[in-house]
């Protein structure tokens, strides 16, 4: 047994949930030092396998080997303790409180003698700066996390794996928010960690990234294993139709309709917030995609919001078929016919403990009243189906809590939820973040009809292919200016990159 | 034979609180066979419905994510408000001297006006003032509480109980409805009504919906064009109406008020919300719930005291109940293992 090449062996793992065979005798095996990805669309298991290896979910079948000694993970204590460590999709540091705390959260170093031990403050920040060396970061041990930004926390979220001296580290889509220079610094941690015998299984829906820096990938559909491959024999097309079990033949879909007339005119729009966005103009037409590119802060949602009414102006104008109007809260814009599809399905999409039905209908409820102040159930419920068929979203029944789909079927009720108001005008903020690539071509497809419908749609996208794939035109933000509108046929990555980095340093 | 243990497990795990209820029923009648009688149901029923009006305001805002301090002593401020202008015209020691019989419906619809008063200042504190909710409502009950004594204590009454109640008045407490040989008191009736009314307000309006939508994710109900602060509004006011009309319900019911009315009635409320199934972080909760609640400690009221425990003892099977009602209740909603 212990002359296995494996660091990491999960063998004929399976796991159901009531209705759901979410794992069927998956197995997969990692090797020291390398980055193995593990792919799937949402909804294939990989969540749950990796549930199951860091003790959060009891697999009912299969056997967990790290060097060839079953592990025994009844919670994830002892999965940290067996050299295991997860930096999760969500980052949920401790916001008021140090970095080193952060850090040793829970073994915190202590001095003195019992009962009367205090913790060891100094002892903490050596370690912390120690560590942090060690991995080429640079990090003040007592700076308050909540102050840092996003691929800082998760690179302090990385030296806490180390420091726990994990073997094996899952990153689950370690880059959905991270900029171009930070996904560098991020790959030049990986590299050391895997000089170190780290084991890495790396989740994500990027190609170009799983292609780059992996060693082997794993790919997963329907709860099953379909194989285990060396990276370098694969390509961005040999992946995804083993993800998705067919042949896709393109990526997004033929647009058939032209833009029309000026439907709406931004003027001067300009964010109370000293650095955020300043004096962006732009026009929208009707039956036309607007694309919204730049980097990670460049103020793209805080415009996106401030236009739907949920942050406040300092100046600008807002003209609608020749009209001037004046959207100061959600239910003004709402009234205008738009809709606004957030970035964080989370926090401001969802409603978790409400059913699909609910999530479907709640923006749309005014439709549904009767006199009396009755709603008229059966509509809803007509409605609700109407949208699960139209979007094929998944779900057991529309009775069923929303927290229990994937993501990817929690965006399609959401834009379900937006389509039912018949908006004239969507705004997209990252409409496919986190969502497998089958789905993200569903996704497209609706876009896109939505567009021959005559329907303007503002798409904020952080992914190069998707902006060139879908716009008409793509505007370009950096550092709260908008640096150029360029045409989505003719424009190259090259040209948007260099209006993205106009600003920064 | 794996899987009939696994059911029972989660039918124990999903249903323990009725089965702790029915295992209470048992044991009590075991100890007293005549505690299974109508005499019983009805008694509980009576002395359980102020109760179950003061649970389903509070449960209104427990829904939305909030809580509701100030449930108890708004009980106590609307049963002194009406129970102050309902007194007999020749009462010895009247709170107005001077007061001229009313019709009884205007009492009664100024001390639910106070109640939903109180709400109302709760409810705008807390959507545009955004102090949470807790802190809010332990200000107004504070409040409350001290505005009710200064008016208990106004001379000529200088905080003499208020007595000398008019029947016609007392009669919504005490009264009941004859059917056949069985009475069912009016008090259960209005209860019953009221809970109907919720019913139909969590399930069937706009309003309940967005107060399910506003507890289950509040920055997404912004989004999706709820007008979070006018809801809260309307929340707090039906709940503190609710108050007002229980308060109301309590004075006919003991023939009398006083300002110590009411006190902690706040606590029960929760406390019968919470076994019942309703979220305290938001975003669910039923009507029956709510009921089903509000009977559990009626029963353990009623029966333990029936079987004659210990009244000391019975404050700890009730604490050893909510605990254990909401630790079940919340490995309920965990991610199942």
């Amino acid at each position: 047994m212990t002359t296995t090449q494996y660091l990491l062996e999960m063998e004929g793992i399976s796991k159901s949930f009531p209705g759901v065979q979410a794992l069927d005798n998956v197995t997969l095996n990692v090797r020291p030092g390398t980055v193995h990805a593990l792919m799937g669309e949402n909804g294939a298991g990989k969540s749950t396998l990796m549930k199951c290896l860091f003790g959060i979910y009891s697999p009912e079948a299969g056997e967990i080997r790290m060097n060839g000694q079953k592990l025994h993970l009844p919670d994830s204590r002892a999965a940290l303790g067996s050299g295991i460590s997860m930096i999760h999709q969500e980052l949920h540091p401790v916001p008021h409180r140090s970095v080193m705390e952060n850090i040793w959260l829970g073994r915190l170093p202590l001095r003195g003698f019992r009962p009367f031990r205090f913790v060891d403050g100094k002892k903490m920040f050596r370690d912390t700066e120690k560590l942090f060396k060690e991995l080429d970061m640079d990090i003040k041990p007592d700076t308050i996390i909540g102050k840092l930004s996003v691929s800082k926390i998760q690179s302090i979220e990385i030296a806490k794996a180390v420091s726990y001296n994990a073997k094996v580290i899952v990153m689950d889509e370690p880059t959905s928010s991270l900029t171009g220079n930070e996904v560098e610094h991020l790959f030049r941690i990986i590299a050391g960690l895997k000089r170190r015998g780290v084991a890495i299984i790396y989740i994500s829906h990027k190609m170009e990234e799983i292609l780059r820096i992996s060693d082997e990938v794993t790919i997963m559909r329907d709860g099953r294993q379909i194989g285990t491959w060396d990276a370098k024999d694969l390509t961005t097309d040999l992946i995804i139709s083993r993800m998705v079990g067919r042949d896709l033949t393109q990526r997004y879909p033929e647009r058939a309709n032209v833009p029309g007339d000026v439907l709406l005119k931004v003027e001067d729009f300009t964010s109370p917030i000293p650095k955020s966005f300043r004096n962006v103009s732009f026009e929208l037409r009707k039956g036309e995609i607007l694309g919204v590119g730049g980097l990670v802060g460049a103020q793209r949602t805080e415009l996106i919001e401030a236009l739907f009414g949920i942050r406040s102006l300092s100046s600008g104008r807002l003209t609608l078929r020749g009209k001037p109007i004046k959207i100061r809260r959600p239910v003004d814009a709402i009234r205008h016919k738009m809709a606004l599809l957030t970035e964080e399905r989370r926090v401001t999409g969802i409603f978790p403990v409400l059913s699909v039905l609910e999530n479907t209908v709640v923006a749309n409820q005014k439709r549904y009243e009767k006199p009396y102040f009755i709603l008229e159930d059966n509509k809803r419920r007509e409605d609700t189906d109407r949208s699960i068929n139209r979007l094929s979203v998944k779900t057991p029944s529309m009775k069923t809590q929303i927290r229990y789909l994937s993501g990817g079927n929690q965006q399609k009720v959401l834009l379900a939820r937006w389509l039912l108001t018949e908006p004239d005008i969507l705004l997209l903020d990252e409409p496919t973040r986190g969502i497998d690539v089958g789905a993200k071509f569903e996704i497209y497809t609706i876009i896109a009809d939505l567009a021959a419908q005559g329907k303007s749609i503002i798409m904020i996208s952080s992914e190069m292919p998707e902006l060139l794939g879908m716009s008409d035109r793509i505007a370009v933000m950096s550092e709260g200016s908008l640096t150029g509108i360029v045409d989505g046929a003719t424009a190259t990555e090259e040209e948007i990159m260099r209006l993205a980095a106009q600003h920064t340093a | 034979m794996n899987v009939t243990v696994k059911n029972t497990k989660a039918f124990l795990t999903d249903y323990a609180i009725y089965v702790v209820l029915a295992v209470l029923i048992i044991g009590i009648t075991l100890t007293d066979p005549s505690f299974l009688s109508l005499s019983t149901l009805t008694n509980i029923l009576h002395q359980n419905s102020t109760k179950a009006i003061i649970a389903l305001g509070a449960a209104f805002v427990l829904i939305t994510g909030g809580v509701d301090l100030s449930a108890g002593r708004v009980v106590g401020l609307s049963a002194v408000i009406s129970a102050s202008m309902v007194q007999l015209s020749d009462y010895p020691q009247k709170f107005f001297p001077h007061l001229n019989e009313l019709p009884i419906i205007v009492p009664v619809l100024l001390a639910v006006l106070a109640g939903l008063v109180v709400g109302l200042i709760n409810g705008l504190i807390v959507s545009k003032l955004h102090v949470p909710p807790f802190i809010t409502t332990l200000g107004t009950m504070v409040i409350v509480l001290g505005i009710n004594s200064l008016y208990f204590d106004m001379p000529p009454n200088n905080s003499q109980p208020i007595g000398g109640l008019r029947s016609s008045f007392t009669k919504w407490g005490s009264g009941t409805f004859e059917i056949g040989s069985f009475s069912l008191p009016y008090l259960v009736i209005i209860a019953i009504i009221v809970a109907v009314i919720c019913w139909v307000i969590f399930n069937k309006t706009r309003l309940g919906k967005n107060m399910y939508a506003i507890g289950g994710n509040v920055q997404a109900a912004h989004v999706s064009g709820i007008n979070v602060g006018r809801n809260l509004l309307w929340i707090y006011s039906i709940a503190g109406a609710l108050y007002g009309l229980a308060g109301v319900l309590e004075a006919a019911k003991s023939g009398g008020a006083s300002n110590g009315y009411g006190n902690m009635y706040e606590l029960d409320a929760i406390a019968a919300c919470v076994v019942g199934g309703v979220s305290t972080t938001g975003g669910i909760g039923t009507v029956p719930g709510v009921m089903a609640g509000v009977m559990i400690f009626g029963v353990i009221n009623y029966g333990l005291t029936f079987i004659g425990v210990n009244p000391n003892w019975q404050l700890i099977i009730k604490g050893l109940i909510i605990v254990s009602a909401v630790g079940f209740d919340v490995r309920k909603y965990l991610a199942k293992k």
